[in-house]
């Protein structure tokens, strides 16, 4: 008999080979394979109508799969089973609470379906809501629902957490105080998967990220290191006085709109070159700026077009970039 | 914890949550004793002939509206209210949670043949108050609790299967009352059918569940006959009811 990797083999709290799903004639899943180790916050990144949420629901057992290998805490989630649930938290992208029962009587509703709940006070205190926790759901704000809604996957203490698009459509503030929630979970040693369409939101949260477009990964790592940004050549760019050339042999330096802007590998040794000059000359330098790639860029290039797996190519330097 | 204490912790939540919307509460109980009262008030003088006997109009709304606002909370209620938790969500986060599904939905009918039961006591205790209506007792009141409980689970269970015909909440009490508003009328809840009814009408009665309802219920309180293929009746729709909602039932939206 053959043996088979399964993600409780490997130690992976997720486990995912080759996933297919369609929609009728919509392939809403071209085959995926992503794995996520316990303890990891995993990022699943991609525009509206990438994939993201399907994929997500099939790994926590709404939706059968056309094919492929999933593997969630050892169990197959189409199988379903009260085991695998007992053991997972979800946060759905949208889903109604109770209006009429209270922040902490949700949670204690939930907690109750659970063999080893989490205590009611540590849950609301964990997702900020003390201050709440007698107010009835109906008074709560948006953001405040959404930190219930975290509050209730939260109930029994589950090893495993899906957040499909926790902050869609919050604040500024309300944002930033999800993270710090997210950020909790991760410190507990929680394994999150977490879907987004912001950039900044898998930046600041994920321990990894994979960029998903029309069903398929088209770019799996670290967000700092993602589809090689860390290692892509830094573009300067500055503005010099009127009648000023600079007297040095800068790379492919060319004039853009009133700007200088050339690419180097070797950042360090060049600008030194070039403020060496500008001050033994006592000229300004305008607007100076050294950019890489933001994940954003990187992002952008790989969902750009969204024409489906031609996007996987890396695009070329000098498409999309922006100062961060 | 096993299923039975789930069922019965969720029933004292969703109990909990009833009575903290004082609108809703309100009018599911003011609504029965409210017609009770109109109903009478308008054509409570007469008398209707059922089975050979002459029987006051009074008590007769009394038993109807007994019956009535069973319907009301099992039937009506339950296809509404559960509509409207799945469309928001509250179906499909409850499913993704080890509870059963069994208990939740058990837990919502059980509540509503409870308040169901609550509502058929303020009924003839109102109508004892205040129209002389006769309580039943001994055999005749053990019977009607018979038909009053298999009445209220059989009406959940097609209120369960009705939700599973209704495309969206919005639509959901329209389409609810299009099914349930001609039954009452044309099964003798509304306007007393004695044994001069037209015969398409006594047809209707025969083949729907409200009328055998209404007709098991009466038998306690006019001291009509009891007939126990009334209750019969009653379960086979409320099996069918048990079959389709199994099969069709939905926990997401149906967008």
């Amino acid at each position: 008999m053959e043996v088979t990797t399964t993600g409780a083999a490997t130690g992976d709290a997720v486990h995912v080979t080759g996933l297919t799903k369609s929609y009728g004639d919509v392939r809403a899943v071209a085959g995926i394979d992503f794995r996520i180790a316990h303890g990891e916050v995993f990022a699943l990144l991609g525009p509206n109508g990438a994939g993201k949420t399907t994929t997500v629901e099939i790994l926590e057992g709404y939706r059968k799969r056309d094919g492929g290998e999933v593997v969630v805490l050892g169990h197959d989630p189409g199988r379903g089973g009260r085991e695998l649930k007992s053991r997972i938290g979800i946060v759905l992208q949208s889903t109604g609470i109770d209006p009429y029962l209270t922040v902490s009587e949700t949670i204690a509703m939930y907690s109750g379906y659970y063999p080893h709940p989490r205590p009611v006070d540590e849950v609301v205190e964990l997702v900020g809501l003390s201050a709440k926790r007698d107010t009835r759901v109906v008074k709560l704000s948006g953001g405040q629902q959404r930190r219930l809604d975290v509050a209730i996957a939260l109930a029994g203490d589950p090893e495993l957490l899906f957040l499909d698009e926790p902050t869609t459509g919050f604040d500024p503030s309300a944002r930033r105080g999800a993270w710090e929630v997210v950020k909790n979970l991760a410190a507990l040693g929680k394994t999150v998967l977490l879907t987004t369409h912001y950039m900044d939101e898998a930046q600041y949260l994920a321990d990894r990220v994979a960029v998903i477009a029309a069903g398929r990964i088209v770019a799996e790592g670290a967000p700092g290191s993602l589809a090689g940004r860390d290692l892509a050549t830094s573009r300067v760019r500055f503005r010099l006085p009127d009648g000023v050339t600079p007297p040095l042999d800068l790379p492919g330096a060319r004039l853009l709109g009133g700007f200088t802007e050339f690419s180097t590998d070797d950042p360090v040794v060049v600008l030194h070159r070039l403020l060496g000059w500008a001050i033994d000359a006592g000229v300004t330098l305008e607007g100076l700026e050294v950019t890489r790639p933001s994940l954003e860029d990187v992002y952008l290039q790989l969902t750009g077009g969204t024409g489906g797996g031609e996007a996987a190519e890396p695009a070329p330097a000098g498409r999309g970039w922006r100062s961060r | 914890m096993n299923g039975p204490a789930l069922t019965l912790r969720q029933v004292r939540y969703t109990n909990k949550a009833f009575w903290r919307n004082p609108a809703s509460a309100f009018f599911t109980f003011a609504f029965p004793l409210m017609f009770l009262v109109i109903f009478t008030a308008l054509l409570g003088n007469g008398t209707v002939v059922i089975g050979g006997r002459a029987i006051s109009q009074t008590t007769y709304y009394v038993a109807a509206m007994a019956s009535f606002s069973v319907i009301t909370a099992c039937y009506t209620n339950i296809a509404i209210s559960v509509t409207f938790q799945r469309d928001s969500g509250v179906l499909k986060r409850t499913r993704g949670t080890p509870l059963p599904g069994s208990a939740y939905l058990g837990a919502r009918v059980l509540h509503a043949m409870l308040v169901a039961l609550l509502l058929v006591v303020l009924t003839t205790a109102f109508g004892r108050a205040f129209y002389d209506a006769a309580v039943p007792s001994g055999g005749p009141l053990l019977r009607s609790v018979v038909m009053l409980v298999v009445g209220a689970a059989s009406f959940c269970a097609l209120g369960l299967a009705m939700s599973a015909a209704i495309p969206n909440a919005e639509a959901s009490p329209a389409l609810v009352n299009a099914t349930v508003l001609p039954l009452l009328f044309l099964s003798g809840i509304f306007v007393p059918l004695g044994d001069d009814a037209p015969d398409w009408i006594i047809w209707v009665g025969r083949v729907f569940p409200v009328k055998h309802f209404a007709d098991g219920m009466q038998a306690a309180f006019l001291g009509t006959t009891f007939h126990w293929s009334d209750v019969l009746v009653v379960a086979v729709w409320g099996l069918a009811g048990l079959l389709l909602a199994t099969r069709f039932f939905s926990w997401e939206p149906r967008r």
